[in-house]
């Protein structure tokens, strides 16, 4: 009755092409980043910042990043954690050797060093496909975590291995270490995401984003209307790692402030967010921010139920959390194989002929 | 969006459910779950148990009484930032998080925020330097300490002389088991042996390559910083190379019961460095006993009682009480906040006299605390486990370690960490 398009006149296919053609989706859009942006700043406290929002929010990136390459492109692959680390170790050592520059540019660079070295690792896709590739960017994820165990350069020879963000600012805000207030934290990763949603959506629905479709679908197929695989999947690894190791600097950086390669970038963390992908949806942007949604939120809004509401003793809500979390992936992959975002699709054309669906 | 509401809804609730009126907050951010819950679950229940005894037999700490909140953290740090953000609220006084990893993580948030660390036995090794590290203590003994105290017993057994002789640091792959290296490499160059560090990656259910590098390598004595699955699955594997027992030391995070026990009589002869007593033999437990368990109010189904995590448990909490009680003293006030906590922390004085008045005469070591040690003695004995009778014992005194060494890797690290964060020496 509300959502529908009729009325909703393009008069250009400019227009008619734009993300959001549904006026209500429009606005709603706009809505939400009005609450984001001006809002929420404003009550967001440590708790909310710490457990829900920069956790959301940066493994959206990751989620963004690995959907790129899996979604779009076609390209399996199991290193994700391994390139946040990349990101993460990136970001230290530029942070620690060039304090006085503002900490965006370091994040970026970051960004740009793992995308050099997922091409690097995504080289193999010429060569292989699937299971085998991933396997071979299995092998990245324990390369990597080993190589920033074992050089200490890495971490700058710390007796324990552990890297620690040290204070810094943008345009004078603390952003990184202990003093950062809850909303420049806030702040800091919501810009990111907005910004990597965005060059992710207009990525992938202009000619690059047709070409890894392409690839995905059928590559000899693509081949041959003159779609050079070798490009196409190396603009596929670029891109998606260098979102990763955005989103692995600022795991760091931002949001722990501290981390060591094994416990935090380990193979758990590959699967976590190819979880997150999957469970969103492939091949979505929607789904990459539902999925991350379901994967850290759901966890920490069933703790706060079980054991701040009900009193339940944390062991056996601990492993409640597993179970629940677990049997509702395999539901929603049962009832819905898509993922959430397909889910969300339905939902929507349900609404257009709602009420009169005849 | 209805997922949100319901988060929102739930906050809500813990937050207008925290108790507003006058107790002693010290959250316990505890692990029962995952691959190191047979480590967390003894130490978690021991903690909350002396607090209750306290609460039971004594009214509290000077008439107020505690509380101890859990948060389950699953040695993850991801949860550890959770709970800690969502137990602060609630007025903590102090965090004993039992990880390494989330004691890092914590360090600087805890100390912006002005409530204390302690982190007996674990956590950074060069926190003892009270002068850069204000809200971070670790007495009365650190990972350096004890890889001294290890290195110290194998001297004593070769007659003073390590010259030619090979050591091995078997490890958990991570800053837990990576802190002693550092140590160990001095004490090599200061004493000639040979040594080298084997690391296993986490959790460590599977050790076959390492110990075959060990059959290969045949180091003299194997010192191992293991914890959880990781300290069974090493012994066994050490019974089944053959490996000899008494040469195969571990910290004291890999020398409890649980460790020993799947190893059957293999075990025998396995030793570990203990900084505290062992066994039940103390008046204190007979009153946690009568007070806790019996009267159904323990954290855990109340076996756990006199093991040798447990015990860790209840020493820790009753240094954090007899620091809280401490702190009442000096501010006068029997609500203190997390700021007088660690003025507590800081002017700690642990006499024999005490111990004994608490129950725990000889349990642990005599010592005070001041703006400059936050480590205390550093004193360690070695422990030795019985098969057939199945229990630890000590078989050696409670002696100092090389501090020698030690102090100025502490002063360099801690120094480095002072230049990285622009930290200004706190004592006067």
């Amino acid at each position: 009755m509300f959502y529908r398009e009729a009325g909703d006149f393009k008069t250009s296919y400019r227009e008619d092409n734009q993300t959001f053609p549904i006026r209500l989706d429009r606005a709603g859009y706009w809505i939400a980043l009005i609450v984001a942006f001006l809002v929420i700043p404003f009550f967001v406290n440590d708790y909310w910042v710490n457990a829900v929002f920069a956790p959301f929010f940066i493994y959206a990136i990751a989620a963004l990043g690995l959907n790129i390459l899996t979604g779009y492109a076609g390209q399996v692959s199991l290193g994700t954690g391994g390139f946040m680390a990349v990101g993460a170790y990136s970001v230290y050592k530029l942070m620690v050797a060039f304090p006085d520059v503002s900490i965006v540019f370091h994040v970026l660079i970051a960004g740009g060093i793992t995308a050099v070295v997922g091409v690097a690792f995504g080289l193999p896709s010429m060569r292989i496909k699937g299971f085998y590739l991933a396997v071979a960017t299995l092998a990245a994820q324990f390369f990597l975590v080993w190589l920033f165990n074992k050089v200490a350069w890495f971490y700058n020879y710390s007796a324990s291995g552990q890297i620690n963000a040290p204070e810094r600012t943008v345009l004078g805000v603390i952003v990184t270490g202990p003093n950062t207030e809850a909303w420049a934290k806030y702040l800091i990763s919501l810009v990111f995401l907005v910004a990597a949603a965005w060059f992710a959506r207009n990525l992938t629905r202009g000619m690059t984003g047709r070409k890894w479709m392409g690839i995905r679908d059928m590559d000899i197929a693509a081949e041959i209307i003159g779609v050079n695989p070798l490009m196409a999947k190396m603009s596929a690894f670029a891109v998606s790692s260098f979102l990763v190791g955005v989103s692995g600097a600022l795991f760091f950086a931002v949001y722990l402030g501290a981390a060591e390669a094994g416990e935090s970038f380990g193979i758990t963390k590959s699967f976590l967010i190819l979880f997150m992908v999957i469970i969103g949806g492939l091949g979505s942007i929607f789904g990459s921010f539902a999925g991350a949604a379901f994967m850290v939120l759901m966890p920490v809004l069933l703790k706060n139920v079980l054991v701040g509401v009900l009193g339940w003793p944390t062991a056996l809500a601990a492993e409640l959390e597993f179970i629940i979390v677990g049997a509702l992936i395999v539901i929603f992959l049962i009832l819905e194989p898509h993922g959430l975002a397909q889910l969300w699709r339905l939902t929507k054309e349900k609404l257009r002929l709602w009420p009169f669906p005849h | 969006m209805k997922m949100k509401k319901l988060a929102a809804a739930a906050v809500a609730t813990l937050m207008v459910g925290a108790p507003a009126m006058a107790e002693l907050v010290f959250p316990s951010l505890s692990y029962r779950t995952g691959p190191f819950a047979a480590g967390g679950i003894p130490y978690a229940d021991g903690y909350a148990d002396y607090f209750t005894l306290l609460n039971e037999r004594d009214g509290g700490i000077g008439g107020v009484k505690v509380s101890v909140p859990e948060c389950e953290t699953a040695y993850n740090t991801e949860k550890g930032v959770e709970c800690y953000e969502s137990t602060k609220g609630m007025g903590a006084l102090l965090y004993n998080p039992l990880s390494t990893g989330i004691t890092y993580q914590l360090i600087p948030k805890a100390t912006a925020d002005d409530i204390p660390l302690y982190t007996p036995g674990y956590g950074r090794t060069s926190a003892a330097n009270g002068n850069v590290f204000s809200h971070v203590f670790n007495f009365p003994a650190n990972y350096w300490n004890g890889a001294s105290a290890a290195v110290n017993y194998v001297l004593s057994l070769n007659n003073g002389s390590l010259e030619g002789k090979k050591i091995t640091l078997l490890h958990f792959n991570g800053a837990y088991g990576k802190e002693p290296i550092p140590t160990l490499t001095k004490l090599a160059e200061k004493h000639g042996f040979e040594f080298n560090a084997i690391p296993v990656d986490y959790p460590g259910q599977e050790q076959k390559s390492q110990w075959l590098q060990i059959r290969r390598e045949k180091p003299d004595y194997v010192l191992f910083w293991g914890w959880g699955v990781m300290n069974q699955v090493a012994i066994q594997e050490a019974a089944n190379i053959r490996f000899p027992m008494e040469n195969f030391i571990g910290v004291w995070w890999s020398g409890a019961e649980h460790d020993v026990t799947p190893a059957g009589a293999a075990a025998n002869g396995y030793k570990a460095v203990a900084f505290h007593g062992v066994g039940s033999d103390y008046p204190v437990f007979d009153d946690i006993q009568k007070y806790v368990v019996d009267s159904g109010k323990a954290a855990g189904n109340g076996t756990n009682v006199g093991t040798v995590i447990y015990n860790r448990g209840v020493y820790a909490a009753m240094l954090v009480a007899e620091a809280a009680r401490k702190a009442q003293e000096i501010h006068g006030t029997a609500d203190i906040t997390s700021s007088m906590m660690r003025d507590g922390l800081e002017q700690l004085e642990i006499t024999d006299a005490r111990m004994k008045e608490l129950g725990m005469e000889g349990f642990g070591p005599a010592f005070s605390v001041s703006c400059e040690n936050h480590g205390g003695p550093g004193t360690a004995a070695i422990s030795q486990w019985d098969a057939s009778a199945g229990k630890w014992s000590l078989i050696t005194e409670f002696a100092p370690s090389d501090m020698d060494v030690i102090q100025p890797l502490i002063d360099a690290d801690s120094a480095a960490y002072a230049a990285e964060n622009n930290i200004a020496p706190q004592c006067k």
